[in-house]
């Protein structure tokens, strides 16, 4: 058994794509080893800044032989047909042929070809090139006096030097022998830049890790975040300091460096009065280094810590005080930014408080939300009034609603936002409290932003609520209007974490919001006399689809159209309206396709959810309570009994229905063709329970919904065991089977039980 | 008058004037066989706008040339009262026509001759691809970053003014103040010595430039008269496209591409002033880009028809 060393040095490797690199060039190598019968028992790939490494281990030293049999004319065919064979199977003369018998005793001959299995450093020298040469790099250059040639080789960055050796364990290597783009792969490696710059003679992965480390590079990544983490945590520690750890910045100075030396710098401690995100972000996107938190008082501290790929002369002091003064100078344009911020903007300061000012020029500078859905300053306008609207449905003040609204996106303009886009919302938040905003409407600036994904903190003050449901709201309508819907993997404009968002601040808060009639028209009201038509026109799609698309009549859609269509200036007649397309069932069905995701990774069962949610129900509040009541009685013996005899009238209806027709037993039974005392029974329950539900329903009682359906258990039981349903005298039997629809009406008040399994 | 008694050396020494950092750049790059021309006489942005840059990186014709080019960024005016931003500094720009293997050890040997010494600092090629959508050009390459300030910008041409670059050449752009600001060991760049020497002959970078950092402030933020830089804009447009008209000879060569480029440059200059005035709305920009680009391209593609492009040697 022998082991590969590959070695790829070249000019420095982006951080971010190290990682990746290392992975593809494992596989790519390993794959195409094993697909010329090269079995491996183990490979590591790994990376720094200016190599890419691959270990495989316990490779066989050559290819298996191969045995080949192939079949040929038959003994006596025409020269043609020989002369053809012996081309195709390389062999000399017939003479080498074998001659074998058919099952009819006819004789034809049979090539024997064998090949010898190729030695492993051949194929190596094969597949290398070929992968060095086709290598998926994100981005990939030319470079030198080769690339004006053609084909010339692409690589990240400038290939110096390939390692390559491959041998046994207890022997000297040999080196597999090939050339890429004018480099000759060798035994030769180099050590870090600075420190250890010669060349260094390698014969194996072992000595070769050895070698490395004593010219100061570490080669394994994980070993550098471990060190760069277990200093950071000491420095941090020594000065009574915590570390703010981030994971995506270790990830990314660890491949920066091939020896990581931390260092602590500081800045002055009157630049503390910058928001700490936005230190964090300046000390962060610009200089790459880690904050750190002072216990005593719960923010940050004037100190930083910087990760240098050198140990310098001098310990680290002028590196250290070199990042300090650039860590201050940057810290000095984001305090020029904060100020900035909140000084008058010229050309808008009549335009009232600074932030007014960045609205004005928001509104002014056109900027285009999307080409489809007009400019942002549009956008506001929609969100102020669909956060006014939806104000009182979530206990919020209109008037705050409305003025968090038309102030949640001026921060865009802003200078600390334009410099680190990861701020917005929470920049705006400030300087709404600098100019005296109300606590509630700046807080409401930044939470409208959320939350953010799965795990990220909902909004749950009134104001913010009402805010963060108009901005998503109108994200999606508008999305879905356009016919912009996120398709398998691709979702750019964050569809589904609006979608996800919606549905975690109406569940998480428990609001009692309609979507069709309070959330998804809103955004569509527009109190702005300007708005042309074409604009208008997909509020009354849509209130047209909600009409269509759910096929009932609902006298608050009818009084939301006579509401809005007066506000709006280009009416359509409600005919035009009901014409339109069913954008609207759409949006709500990928609403209702999130919220199963939404409640399955919390334990619900998938066949409930669809149960529930072809009922057509837009209340999510209520969708999950019956739901949970749902799942509650199935697990009672009532429960899973009428389930039974619910399967067993909608299985006979089936079948029944296939002869006379669907919707042929929907009448009510009639009363006077009832014979026999079970199904009078049945008939005389189902009146009660039926009441009662209704009833219970109306008053979102699930659980006494359910409990008067399993009245009917023992009727229905009792009907199944003595009545025949499929009676001699059609009349009869019709009258019976209209019983069965009735009981499946019954069950269906609560659910639509045949969507249930089991 | 006063004497000058001290030692002329510190004039000319790299740590201790801006001068001579300067001086000892060109004196490095022209000892590595590049030629040392003066700054463009238009108002760039960045030295790659120079056409020792943007047009001689385009052909085949090896090139190494190295120059200083006072750049203007009308957005990063900030009233002389910010210590490292600057409407108007200086790059000293290094370009070789093909890029050497040894470009990297080339680049470190420039640091340590201004007195970077590469084993008591922390010097770093962190990623960065460079894009200029104006010139119709990228490259990859990195930013150089001394002690975690960044110094230069290290670029492989991959393409410029729309044309693919063959051989690539490498690009290196110094930002001299910072530079200078580090080796001085100045927190503040109007701090910086200028000429190296101390008491009454001392003249700070603040005495040569602090006056026109707020003049020009001023201009770009609050002055400048942006209906005349639309015209402007419209008429280096219109001139740059009936230039290369004039110049053009079909398959033979082109007659008239450097005036063109020079009128490319100025609609670009205008379009970043009207930029820093705020006047132009997202949509707008994306229009003014595309159309200082299609202006580049056309002088790329002109270029190429010329003889420094090594047009005729191609035909002979």
């Amino acid at each position: 058994m022998s082991d590969l060393l590959l070695e790829l040095f070249s000019e420095e490797i982006p951080a971010r794509m190290q990682a990746q690199a290392a992975a593809d060039l494992k596989k790519l190598v390993t794959d195409a080893l094993v697909e010329r019968g090269l079995l491996y028992e183990a490979a590591t790939a790994l990376a720094t800044p200016r190599r890419l490494t691959l270990h495989v281990v316990g490779l066989p030293t050559s290819q298996p032989d191969q045995r080949e049999e192939k079949k040929g004319p038959r003994v006596g065919a025409p020269e043609a047909a020989l002369a053809g064979f012996l081309k195709s199977s390389g062999l000399a003369s017939l003479d080498d042929a074998r001659i074998d018998t058919d099952k009819k005793g006819g004789q034809f001959y049979v090539a024997v070809i064998e090949k010898k299995g190729a030695p492993t450093l051949d194929v190596l020298a094969d597949i290398l090139p070929a992968i060095i040469k086709n290598f998926p790099w994100p981005k990939a250059m030319r470079w030198g006096a080769g690339s004006s040639e053609p084909n010339p080789l692409r690589w990240v960055r400038p290939l110096h030097a390939i390692v390559a050796t491959f041998g046994p364990e207890t022997e000297e290597p040999d080196i597999v022998p090939f050339e890429v783009g004018g480099v000759k792969a060798g035994n030769v490696t180099y050590g870090h830049r600075f420190m250890a710059p010669g060349a260094i003679k390698v014969r194996r992965f072992d000595d070769y890790v050895t070698k490395l480390y004593d010219a100061k590079v570490v080669l394994d990544p994980a070993r550098r975040r471990d060190i760069i983490l277990h200093d950071c945590k000491d420095l941090a520690f020594a000065q009574g300091l915590e570390l703010v750890e981030d994971e995506g910045l270790l990830h990314e100075v660890a491949g920066l460096v091939e020896w990581p030396v931390v260092l602590m710098g500081a800045f002055d401690a009157s630049f503390l009065d910058i928001p700490a995100e936005v230190i964090r972000a300046t000390i962060r996107a610009n200089q790459k280094c880690f904050v750190l938190r002072d216990p005593a008082t719960g923010g940050l501290a004037n100190k930083f810590l910087l990760v240098s790929n050198v140990v310098a002369t001098d310990g680290g002091k002028a590196i250290a005080a070199g990042n300090g003064r650039v860590v201050r100078a940057r810290l000095s344009d984001a305090l020029y930014f904060w100020k900035t911020d909140q000084a008058p903007l010229p050309d808008f300061a009549d335009q009232g408080k600074p932030l007014d000012q960045r609205l004005a020029k928001l509104r002014a500078l056109n900027i285009v939300f999307h080409a489809k859905l007009g400019t942002q300053g549009a956008r506001i306008v929609r969100i102020i009034e669909a956060a006014r609207e939806l104000a009182p449905k979530v206990g919020a003040d209109p008037a705050k609603a409305a003025r968090a609204a038309e102030l949640a996106k001026a921060d865009l303009v802003t200078e600390v936002v334009g410099e680190f886009p990861e701020t917005q919302g929470l920049m705006g938040r400030r300087y709404a409290e600098l100019q005296g905003e109300d606590a509630e409407v700046a807080a409401a600036i930044e939470e409208h932003y959320k939350p953010q994904g799965p795990t990220d903190r909902i909004p749950n003050a009134p104001v913010s609520v009402a805010v963060a449901l108009a901005d998503k709201l109108d994200t999606l309508v508008g999305f879905w209007g356009i016919d912009e819907k996120p398709t398998g993997s691709k979702d750019p404009f964050a569809l589904r974490r609006a979608a996800l968002g919606v549905i975690r601040i109406i569940l998480e808060n428990g609001l009692r919001l309609r979507l069709i009639n309070d959330a998804f028209l809103l955004p569509f009201i527009f109190a702005n006399s300007d708005i042309a038509k074409a604009k208008v026109q997909p509020a009354f799609d849509h209130l047209a689809a909600a009409q269509g698309a759910l096929g009932r009549a609902d006298e608050n859609l009818d009084q939301a159209w006579q509401q809005y269509s007066k506000r709006i200036q280009h009416p359509i007649s409600r005919e035009e309206l009901l014409a339109k397309t069913d954008q609207l069932s759409d949006l709500l069905a990928f609403l209702a396709d999130r919220l199963k995701v939404y409640l399955r990774d919390r334990g619900a069962r998938h066949d409930l959810l669809d149960a529930v949610f072809a009922l057509g129900e837009d209340d999510l509040v209520l969708i999950v309570r019956r739901i949970e009541a749902l799942d509650a009685f199935l697990k009672t013996e009532d429960g899973a009994s009428l389930l039974a005899g619910y399967k067993r009238a909608a299985n006979i209806l089936k079948a029944e229905e296939k002869k006379d027709g669907a919707g042929a037993f929907e009448a009510a039974p009639n009363a006077s063709l009832l014979t026999d005392a079970e199904e009078k029974a049945l008939f005389a329950a189902m009146e009660t329970a039926t009441a009662e539900a209704d009833s219970a329903l109306k008053a979102e009682n699930f659980e006494a919904a359910m409990q008067a359906l399993s009245t009917l258990r023992a009727p229905t039981d009792a009907f199944f065991d003595k009545v025949t349903v499929n009676a001699e005298n059609p009349e009869i039997r019709k009258n019976r089977l209209s019983l069965l629809a009735q009981l499946r009406r019954a069950i269906h008040l609560v659910a639509d039980f045949s969507k249930i399994g089991g | 008058m006063t004497q000058t008694p001290s030692a002329p050396s510190s004039a000319l020494d790299p740590k201790k004037s801006f001068q001579g950092l300067i001086l000892t750049l060109q004196k490095f790059w022209a000892s590595q066989g590049a030629v040392v021309l003066q700054p463009y006489d238009m108002e760039v942005g960045a030295g790659t706008f120079h056409p020792a840059t943007t047009l001689r990186s385009l052909g085949k014709k090896p090139w190494k040339a190295c120059y200083v080019q006072p750049s203007r960024r009308p957005k990063d005016g900030r009233y002389g009262e910010n210590p490292n931003r600057l409407q108007h500094y200086y790059q000293f720009q290094v370009i070789l026509k093909p890029s050497p293997d040894n470009l990297q050890d080339l680049y470190l040997q420039s640091l340590a001759a201004i007195g970077v010494d590469s084993s008591l600092h922390d010097i770093r090629f962190v990623e960065d691809d460079w894009e200029s959508p104006t010139l119709g050009a990228w490259g990859l390459g990195w930013e150089c970053w001394c002690d975690g300030m960044e110094v230069s910008q290290f670029t492989y041409f991959q393409q410029v003014a729309g044309v693919e670059c063959s051989p690539v050449s490498g690009e290196l752009t110094f930002g001299l103040e910072r530079l200078a600001m580090y080796v001085q060991g100045v927190e503040n760049v109007y701090d910086l010595n200028f000429n190296g020497l101390e008491g009454a002959d001392r003249i700070s970078y603040g005495d040569v430039f602090l006056q026109a950092e707020q003049e020009y402030s001023r201009h770009n933020f609050e002055a400048a008269d942006t209906k005349k830089l639309f015209g402007d804009f419209e008429r280096a447009e219109a001139e740059c496209k009936a230039l290369l008209a004039f110049g053009d000879r079909g398959e033979g060569k082109h007659q008239m591409v450097l005036p063109a480029y020079d009128q490319c440059v100025k609609a670009s200059h205008a379009f970043n002033l009207l930029d820093a005035r705020g006047v132009i709305s997202v949509t707008e920009r994306q229009s003014y880009i595309l159309r200082v680009r299609e202006l580049a391209k056309a002088c790329g593609a002109a270029w190429m028809k010329t003889d420094g492009a090594g047009f005729a040697a191609s035909k002979e």
